[in-house]
């Protein structure tokens, strides 16, 4: 299967080595709570073609399994049938499966040496769940951890609820069309990514989105923080196993939301801090709470280019480095609104639009559900 | 019956330069340099040289120069002549050899065989010139409580902090050990740097309290110079434990720099030997230390961060991780190169290990242990460059103390005397004609270029590796590679051998 195949080719995959990768990103979100399906975001990743070069794509959607959205649904990856065997052994004695299936997809041109793909809709067993000493979020992750970890063969790609991360190795809009998203699923949010890794290591859960619980991570750009950043969050029992920006970014949002509480803007101050000659001249009140989150999160300030959407349920997050060395921009019309690494990701979709700007270095546009918006 | 010991350096004077105006007569406190009538010529004994180079900075002709004597006993590669002349001084003497300044002897340094990364193609270096580049970083705990007021906005939960506004910092020397004039440039140089200098075991001299903002005071075993005023003036308290010259032992004052001044300061008798015991006496253990630290903050209310130094030993990341846990804001750790006013030979040149390798376990142990945040790191024990900067806050450092290269600016030539007082740069000496020779005007002017050249030579590393604030450089080990380095030594400091990949 793939990986043996890399194996046959000594190319180190991802998490043996740190892969610098050129990208596109793109999402769009309904803030009415209206549905889409992905042929609008697919046709948005389409446009940035030139972007990727065919090394990995993919999306994550938000809101698309209503009929299921009480459970953690779970995308993964298999080598072969053996982890996948073991792989559910360890389900089983874990987790409810509420349903479970081999992923809908269909031929696609371009899209080769694909995995055994599946998905299991689950509940946690409250017995193993209490004896555990752990809330919900941190028992699944530390499954999600647990199966990445030791199941040689398996990857969880997706974990969250009510929300799915569909990837693979291809350019992004045929990954969307391999997994039918332009039919099958309809969200009221979706972001997207294109890959331009600068090597072949062609490895399907190294392509982004980065996903964590319902957090979802895509990113343009290579961080030179990496390693600071990475041995900082790494204090707190997250494990940097792909070493990727992607997977180190989410870690760290998800440590400042989950555990520190901070809110999305002040998480913004954090990873993409104003320059400290840019908040002497903030007004008293902002100068106070921005140089004590620079002094209390020195490490967790993300260096370098990037652009990254982060997705979460009921809504995105877009943001900058602080010198806005990777392009970005952000566009609204009516509940629509609309983020992509170029103009013509949005135009595609939208060509008369109530608003678009490029936001700032460090400022984050975030789009949320209205009140009301159903989810 | 002295063995005689012939000199190690000898002055060569080239007549035709020489205009006898008997300027390095003047200047050499040694006595080396004489005038002599019969032979109507200036002639040297070389034998008392110290190599301090004053003569030869300031002969008006440059009509000198010091070289390595190439006298020499029958050459053997088991017994070096150094080795041999230790030997024969012990005997004629019967005494403890003393040494200064840091360990001179043939040892790795690491610094020299780790190599820096920049910026290609994939993400753009920045440009230093054109962009901001940050080198503030803030000393002190981090490990914060976040709480909310009950409109839901942060509350400033910070412990004290330093704020430097370069990553670079005067380390402990005393006066005593240095002049007036060497602590009034330092003083004044860290005040317009926005840094700090410290001061050492001997204690503040009354003239200098206005340059407080930027003083740490330290407290060491022998407490001189400890007092209510001295520890509330300071921006942060030092207590050091150890020194990475002299690690296991106390401080040593020779009796001849003691004079009316510094017996003030330090609150001792003049020109008796001032000796610091090798422990605190009420410091024997780990949970002793924290009982000074909280001493030293109910003193001083909880406002100015605590730092606790210790020599680089063997066990130091464990040693580390206990300073962590008993309530330190800061942690100073000082290679077995660190400088000394004065030490026993045997201890400076045997004792300790580099500081490289020991800021690499303790950055590690601390993040192993979870607990990096309670406090920040300092490092000292041979800084040369700007480059070990950026490689030493790579490994994981917040900053670093810099002693023998601040005293280079002030023109030591590291003649490794400092223990004698007659330091004829006005910097190891307590003689008033001597300390007279550096210019606190001039000596702070040079200090700043400096801190301002390194801050600069900062500024361009981490634009080119493609970061614009120090924060995002302490503990990248991505951005080092190993050279020539083998396998134990490169898991230790935890970086990959150049030519390997991310
Ligand atoms: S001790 Fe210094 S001043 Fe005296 S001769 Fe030697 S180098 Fe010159
Ligand atoms: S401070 Fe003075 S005595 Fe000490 S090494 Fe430097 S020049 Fe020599």
């Amino acid at each position: 299967m793939f990986v043996n195949d890399l194996e046959h080719k000594k190319a180190p995959l991802e998490g043996e080595v740190r892969i610098p990768s050129g990208c596109a990103v793109s999402a769009i979100i309904d803030r009415s709570g209206k549905k889409m399906t992905g042929a609008n975001v697919i046709r948005s990743i389409a446009t940035m073609h030139d972007r990727s070069n065919g090394l990995g794509g993919g999306f994550a959607g938000y809101g698309i399994y209503p009929d299921y959205k009480e459970y953690y649904a779970f995308h993964l990856f298999y080598n072969d049938f053996q982890c996948k065997k073991e792989t559910e052994d360890f389900l089983i004695t874990h987790f409810e499966i509420v349903y479970s299936s081999e992923m809908k997809t269909r031929k696609t041109k371009g899209i080769t040496n694909e995995p055994i793909i599946y998905r299991y809709f689950l509940s946690p067993l409250s017995k193993r769940l209490a004896n555990s000493l752990m809330d919900e979020e941190q028992y699944v992750v530390k499954c999600v951890n647990k199966i990445n970890a030791e199941i040689k063969g398996a990857f969880v790609f997706s974990s969250g609820k009510d929300m799915g991360i569909f990837k693979g190795v291809g350019f992004p809009e045929d990954i969307g069309r391999f997994y039918l998203l332009d039919e099958e699923y309809e969200g009221y949010a979706w972001t997207s990514h294109g890959r331009y890794p600068t090597n072949t290591p062609g490895w399907w859960g190294g392509a982004h989105p980065f996903g964590l619980l319902d957090y979802s991570v895509v990113h343009n750009g290579e961080i030179s923080s990496y390693d600071a950043n990475r041995r900082y969050i790494e204090m707190f029992g997250y494990k940097c196993s792909l070493q990727t920006d992607t997977e180190v970014i989410t870690y760290v949002i998800d440590y400042l939301i989950r555990v520190k509480k901070l809110t999305l803007p002040e998480i913004a101050k954090v990873i993409s801090a104003s320059f400290w000659s840019t908040i002497e001249e903030k007004s008293e009140e902002d100068r106070r709470e921005e140089i004590f989150l620079r002094k209390a999160f020195p490490s967790l300030l993300i260096n370098g280019p990037f652009s990254i959407i982060f997705g979460f349920t009921g809504g995105i997050m877009a943001l900058n480095d602080r010198l806005k060395l990777r392009s970005m921009v952000c566009a609204e019309k009516g509940d629509l609104a609309f983020v992509s690494s170029e103009e013509c990701g949005i135009r595609v979709i939208e060509p008369e639009l109530d608003r678009i700007y490029s936001p700032a270095g460090g400022q984050p546009v975030i789009y949320t559900l209205k009140e009301g918006g159903a989810l | 019956m002295d063995t005689f010991i012939p000199a190690e350096y000898e002055v060569v004077r080239n007549p035709e330069l020489c205009i006898g105006c008997r300027v390095c007569e003047r200047q050499c406190s040694n006595e080396v340099h004489k005038y002599d009538k019969d032979l109507g010529k200036m002639i040297a004994d070389s034998t008392k040289c110290v190599n301090c180079h004053r003569c030869v900075c300031l002969c008006p002709t440059h009509a000198l120069k010091i070289v390595k004597s190439d006298d020499t006993y029958k050459l053997n590669a088991n017994w070096s002549v150094q080795a041999m002349n230790e030997v024969y001084r012990q005997a004629n003497s019967g005494g403890v050899l003393l040494s200064s300044m840091g360990n001179p002897n043939d040892y790795p340094i690491y610094f020299n065989k780790i190599l820096v990364n920049a910026s290609q193609v994939t993400n753009p270096p920045i440009d230093p010139l054109r962009e901001p580049m940050e080198t503030t970083v803030y000393l002190g705990k981090k490990d914060v409580e976040i709480k909310r007021d009950i409109e839901g906005r942060l509350v400033d939960t910070m412990p004290p902090q330093l704020k430097l506004t370069t990553p670079i910092m005067f380390s402990a020397m005393s006066y005593g050990s240095i002049s007036y004039n060497a602590h009034e440039s330092l003083a004044r140089a860290a005040e317009e740097l926005g840094i700090f200098y410290n001061t050492g075991e001997g204690g503040l001299h009354k003239d200098f309290y206005k340059y407080s903002k930027n003083t740490i005071v330290q407290v060491a075993s022998g407490r001189f110079g400890v007092h209510e005023e001295y520890l509330k003036a300071a921006a942060a308290i030092e207590i050091k434990m150890g020194q990475g010259a002299k690690p296991g032992i106390g401080g040593h004052l020779p009796g001849m720099k003691i004079s009316d001044e510094v017996s003030a300061t330090r609150m001792i008798p003049k020109g008796i030997d001032a000796i610091s015991p090798a422990p605190h006496h009420d410091i024997y253990s780990i949970e002793d230390l924290r009982q000074l630290i909280y001493t030293l903050k109910e003193a001083t209310a909880y406002t100015k961060p605590i730092i606790v130094k210790i020599a680089a030993v063997h066990n130091v990341a464990a040693i580390a991780s206990g300073i962590a846990r008993s309530g330190a804001d800061i942690i100073a750790i000082d290679g077995f190169r660190g400088g000394t006013g004065a030490a026993p030979t045997r201890i400076r040149d045997n004792v300790g290990i580099p500081i490289e390798l020991a800021l690499a376990q303790v950055d590690e142990r601390l993040r192993q242990e979870g607990i990096r945040d309670s406090v920040s790191v300092v490092v000292a024990g041979s800084i040369h460059s700007s480059a070990d900067v950026v490689k030493a806050i790579a490994l994981g450092a917040d900053a670093c103390y810099i002693g023998t290269a601040a005293l280079l600016a002030l023109g030591c030539h590291l003649c490794r005397s400092c223990h004698t007082g007659k330091c004829n740069w006005g910097i190891a000496t307590q003689r008033p004609e001597l300390v007279k020779r550096l210019n606190p005007d001039i000596g702070y002017k040079r200090l700043v270029n400096l801190v301002r050249a390194w801050s600069h030579e900062i500024q361009e590393m981490m634009g080119g590796m493609g970061l614009n604030s120090i924060e995002a450089l302490r503990g990248n080990r991505l951005m080092l590679r190993g050279v020539g380095l083998n396998e134990t030594e490169l898991k230790i400091l935890g970086i990959h051998h150049a030519g390997e990949s991310m």
